[in-house]
């Protein structure tokens, strides 16, 4: 028996029904209960609950199937759905990819059986686990239509396409090939060199909402950029989701099981199922992060010998090998089994999926180290975007992903959910009553969580289960995030300040001075002194702009205190191979990490200086606010460049919440009444 | 140039210096004014008006409002320094107007114009008039056995009883109504009937309340116009009427009582002209709604809002008005002048005001 079979066939393969564990288990009850049944009782489970969610899920698995087959054979995604009505009920839903098709041999398996799949055994991050989704959907469509699934897969170039209709034999959960007769079981597919076509008809009701086909194929291009989706509705409106990068994630490792947090039950499966016959190999080659000095370890203190044969140990022995395994320590499992989708590609799925509504921030995206629960690697996601066409006075929508899926039911039961819910936005600049539940603003936050087994509340995976140490790292990542739109709401609200008063000293007192001169028939008097005491500041008002290819940044500085100052000017840009041009004046500094270090020259009194640079071969959006530091200065003496980070030069810059407030003006005058800010209606009617 | 305008444009002037100087020496420039709130107002019992207190507040270059405020005092100055050099005048509406080719300085609307001039009074301790502004809108209307002496505007002096010299709407009060342009000769009526409302005046005009009571009726128009005031005030001062205000009964018409006998909290610096501190309040009080069971509507939350303010008035600080404030929030309720109607056309001089009035000791 393989615990972990080989990777074999890319699509959902897998070689044998014979496992272990719960799918024994599940096909003794198959044996009482045809498999129909059992699905029909439990459609819920499986998420095929109401007519319009059952549509959904059809499109989903399919979906999810053909992102899995596509990254595993390298390809970027090229997907298509196609929603038709037939009658009142029946749908026919078409999804097409470009994957690497599936070999003739193993069409009816993955599409014909219930729990078909080597995923379910494979520690490693992947859409689809149990195989039980691509063949649920086929039966649904069996079970509601009558009508076999077309399966058209083509594995070459030059080679034709197989051409397949499946149903399911409920009674012994195994496929029947129902046609076409040949030579019709294989035609020319001459669009592409490789791909499946998925024909699925089935009852169903399509509506556009916020759980709609559509919204998933949103959200699904929102966490994977790297995919092109097209979608035709029922009516024939077709819309486009355009790839925005055009690299894979990296792929994914499967990994051995981490033995922290194992369960007594999966332990004696894997003593049960392993290759190796004696305790301490056991333990050294099924479990990652086991050394040979460890495995010794664990036994003597399991009082167990080395040479114990695992599969003939009882439960007793096992209870003391799981005993000895917990008191141990290990380093964390390697994380090359997961697939983040990175800062980066957060900021570009978002941007090119909802830069309609024309939002005016996305806070840097946060992802965080993984982490383990119950021996499983995950990891929290988190981006937010702000403002814009974006409702203010509605809650926050959350858009929730588990390993690049988008969650749409469920949300109240979701963890994700209850992570952003128990988090304090007030601090973050939202509302929230009474600093818990959903924040209300002009926002949408992601989260996404990535694992080799995310712990679904069901098999319809719409919900992930309330695990503290997952819920622990979203908040993290959710309070670093809203950090990061904090420091982007205190810039933009001390730019407002500010520009009022840049308007006085620029504008105003200028018109002033001239007007009262000519009434007392005097030359203007000179404002320098007035200024400085409305300002005392340095005030630093920067720019970026994008055009010819370019991002040309201009960094404004206007001396507004009574002194001359002279200060180091430090600005943060994209490290990745980028192209500093016209730097001027000249920086002192240019590290490989794109910190760029000026010494300006002195600057005078009410004397302006400006910096200018270029930066070249970088995407636009990944450079859309200047990131600026001031050293050598009194922080509360300059607005628009934060205080030089203690770790400039020790680690890449982190945002810190400390985000020095400018100190008001020195005012000589007492605290005196503003005429002008009376509010009391003076009229008397 | 009159002495008066010399004055008004060596105050200018002063006040010009003085954000001139500021600025040379480095300071923020700033005019300091009284504040012009409901909790800085004074009696002042020389005059037994209410008048600004010592609270000051500075109109300074510091925020955005205060830096516009004072470029916009500069243009304004200007203006009535030329207006002054050529013999011109202007409406206030006319200078929210002319401002509109004052760049940053535009007024963003009228009363933000209105207030500047009265601003302006308050510094110089001079009146808007002096500086050859002038409001829009005319005082209201006078019936009644009383003889002026108005000089019209091409120096013709006209003798004019308002009375027997005039139609059933009365004289029309000039926006100027100092002794140079309107003397008052003399009068056979007991006292003054100032009156909210226009159908009420035409109604007690119709009745022949005039004649009958021997009183002058005075149309106040709603909240009075200064002239309106500054009319009432003379005749009392100089003929030695007494005055009683007629209005409708809610929180609104309590303040338009306010303003003729008190001071209006807006013209507080000039109380002492325009406010006719003997002048007595005839109703509609909230008592009268009780007690006439006059038809009325409920408050509005506006309403309840004004009435609340009027309990920290310092100016409604007195037995009466506290009875009848808090009766009125008590019944949420209000009543209109017109609602004595309920019990016939004649019944508010045949009966209501006689009897207000003889409870008050008015009629003699």
């Amino acid at each position: 028996m393989l615990a972990y079979p080989p990777l074999g066939c890319t699509y959902t393969k897998g070689v044998s029904l014979s496992m272990t564990s719960m799918a024994e288990q599940l096909a003794k009850k198959q044996k009482e209960i045809s498999v129909s049944e059992f699905f029909e009782r439990n459609r819920q489970i499986l998420g095929f609950d109401s007519p319009t969610k059952a549509l959904l899920m059809a499109v989903k698995e399919a979906v999810d199937n053909s992102l899995d087959a596509c990254e595993e054979a390298g390809i970027l995604p090229d997907i298509s759905v196609k929603l038709e009505k037939v009658d009142d009920k029946e749908f026919k839903m078409t999804v097409e990819d470009n994957g690497p098709g599936i070999v003739p041999t193993m069409i009816p398996n993955v599409f014909g059986r219930l729990l078909f799949g080597s995923r379910f055994h494979a520690i490693r991050q992947s859409r689809g686990q149990q195989g039980i989704g691509i063949s649920a959907t086929v039966m649904y469509g069996q079970i509601t239509t009558g009508k076999p699934s077309r399966i058209t897969s083509k594995t070459e170039k030059d080679k034709p396409a197989a051409v397949k209709l499946i149903m399911i034999n409920t009674k012994h959960n195994t496929p029947d090939v129902v046609g076409p007769a040949p030579p019709n079981d294989y035609v020319m597919w001459d669009e592409k060199e490789h791909g499946t076509r998925v024909e699925i008809n089935l009852n169903g009701r399509y509506i556009a909402s916020k759980q709609s086909v559509y919204e998933y194929l949103r959200q699904t291009a929102i966490v994977n950029p790297h995919t092109n989706i097209s979608f035709v509705d029922p009516d024939g409106n077709s819309s486009t989701f355009t790839r925005a990068w055009d690299k894979l994630p990296p792929p994914t490792k499967e990994i051995r099981p981490h033995p922290e947090g194992l369960e007594l039950g999966t332990l004696m499966n894997l003593g049960r199922a392993t290759r190796v016959k004696n305790l301490k190999e056991f333990l050294k080659t099924d479990f990652c992060r086991i050394s040979d000095r460890l495995a010794k370890e664990i036994v003597e203190r399991s009082g167990l010998r080395e040479t114990a044969k695992t599969t003939q140990m009882d439960l007793d022995q096992y209870k003391a090998l799981l005993g000895a395994m917990q008191s141990a320590k290990y380093l964390p499992p390697p994380t090359d089994c997961l697939s983040p989708i990175g800062e980066a590609l957060i900021r570009k799925g978002l941007k090119n999926v909802l830069d309609d509504m024309r939002p005016e921030f996305y806070s840097p995206p946060v992802t965080r180290s993984p982490r383990v629960y119950s021996g499983n690697p995950f990891q929290a996601e988190v981006g937010i975007v702000y403002g814009g066409n974006l409702p203010a006075d509605q809650p926050v929508t959350i858009l929730r992903f588990a390993n690049r899926v988008p969650l749409l039911y469920q949300q109240g039961a979701c963890v994700l959910t209850k992570s952003v819910e128990s988090v304090d936005w007030r601090r973050y600049g939202l509302e929230q009553r009474g600093g818990s539940g959903i924040p209300f603003g002009p926002a949408i936050i992601m989260v996404h969580v990535a694992s080799t087994k995310v712990p679904f509340t069901s098999e319809a995976k719409e919900a992930v289960a309330s695990i503290p140490e997952i819920q622990g790292e979203i908040e993290l990542a959710l309070r670093e995030c809203g950090r990061r739109l904090k420091v982007h709401l205190n810039k933009k609200d001390t730019k407002v300040r500010t520009k009022a008063k840049f308007e006085i000293v620029q504008e105003i007192l200028p018109l002033i001075a001239e007007k009262s001169a000519k009434i007392v028939k005097k030359p203007v008097p000179p404002l320098s002194g007035t200024i400085t005491k409305i300002m005392n500041v340095v005030w630093v008002d920067d720019s970026v702009t994008y055009e010819k290819k370019r991002h040309r940044v201009k960094v404004d500085i206007y001396n507004y205190t009574p002194k001359q100052t002279r200060f180091n000017l430090h600005a943060v840009v994209p490290a990745s191979s980028i192209e500093l041009l016209r730097a001027e004046p000249r920086p002192v500094e240019v590290k490989e990490d794109g910190k760029i270090t000026w010494e300006l020259r002195p600057i005078r009194s009410t004397e302006k200086f400006t910096v200018a640079f270029e930066l070249e071969g970088l995407e636009p959006e990944l450079y859309d606010e200047n990131e600026l530091y001031a050293s050598g200065i009194d922080p509360s003496m300059i607005i628009g460049a934060d205080p030089l980070p203690g770790d400039w030069d020790v680690a890449r810059l982190k945002v810190t919440e400390m985000q020095a407030e400018p100190a008001a003006p020195a005012e000589e005058e007492e605290e005196e009444v503003d005429y002008d800010e009376q509010t009391e209606a003076l009229n008397d009617d | 140039m009159t002495d008066y305008s010399k004055e008004a444009v060596q105050r200018l002037y002063e006040i010009a210096e003085s954000i001139y100087d500021q600025i040379d020496d480095g300071k923020v420039p700033k005019m300091v004014i009284p504040l012009r709130t409901k909790s800085n107002i004074r009696f002042d019992p020389k005059h037994s008006v209410w008048k600004y207190g010592p609270a000051k507040g500075a109109r300074t270059a510091k925020k955005t409002q205060g830096a516009l405020m004072l470029l916009r005092t500069m243009y304004v100055m200007e203006l009535i320094e030329d207006m002054i050099k050529e013999s011109k005048s202007s409406t206030l509406r006319e200078m929210y107007y002319i401002s509109e080719g004052w760049g940053k300085g535009k007024f963003h609307s009228q009363d933000e114009s209105n207030l500047l001039a009265e601003d302006l009074e308050i510094v110089t301790g001079l009146m808007r008039e002096d500086f050859k502004l002038r409001p829009e809108e005319n005082g209201a209307s006078v019936f009644g056995n009383i003889t002026i002496q108005e000089t019209d505007r091409k120096g013709k002096s006209k003798r004019i009883n308002c009375m027997d010299d005039v139609g059933d709407s009365g004289y029309g009060i000039p926006y100027n109504v100092e002794s140079d342009k309107v003397k008052l000769l003399e009068t056979g009526a007991d006292f003054i009937i100032a009156i909210e409302t226009g159908g009420m005046f035409d109604r007690l005009v119709e009745n022949g309340f005039a004649e009958d009571f021997n009183s002058v009726l005075v149309h106040l128009k709603g909240q009075p116009a200064r002239s309106t005031r500054r009319f009432v005030k003379r005749v009392n001062e100089e003929l030695k009427l007494p005055v009683v205000v007629f209005t409708d009964g809610d929180p609104w018409s309590f303040r338009i009582f306010a303003s003729v006998a008190y001071g209006a909290i807006k013209t507080a610096h000039i109380s002492e002209f325009l406010a006719t501190p003997t002048a007595e309040y005839v109703g509609i009080t909230a008592s009268d709604i009780e007690n006439y069971k006059l038809p009325t509507d409920k408050l509005t939350d506006r309403d309840t809002k004004a009435l609340e303010a009027e309990l920290k008035d310092p100016r409604f600080n007195d037995e009466f008005w506290r009875n009848e404030i808090e009766l009125m929030l008590k019944l949420n309720k209000k009543a209109e002048q017109q609602a004595l109607a309920k019990y016939g056309l004649d019944y508010v001089t045949d009966k209501y005001l006689p009897e207000k009035l003889g409870e008050m000791g008015a009629l003699r």
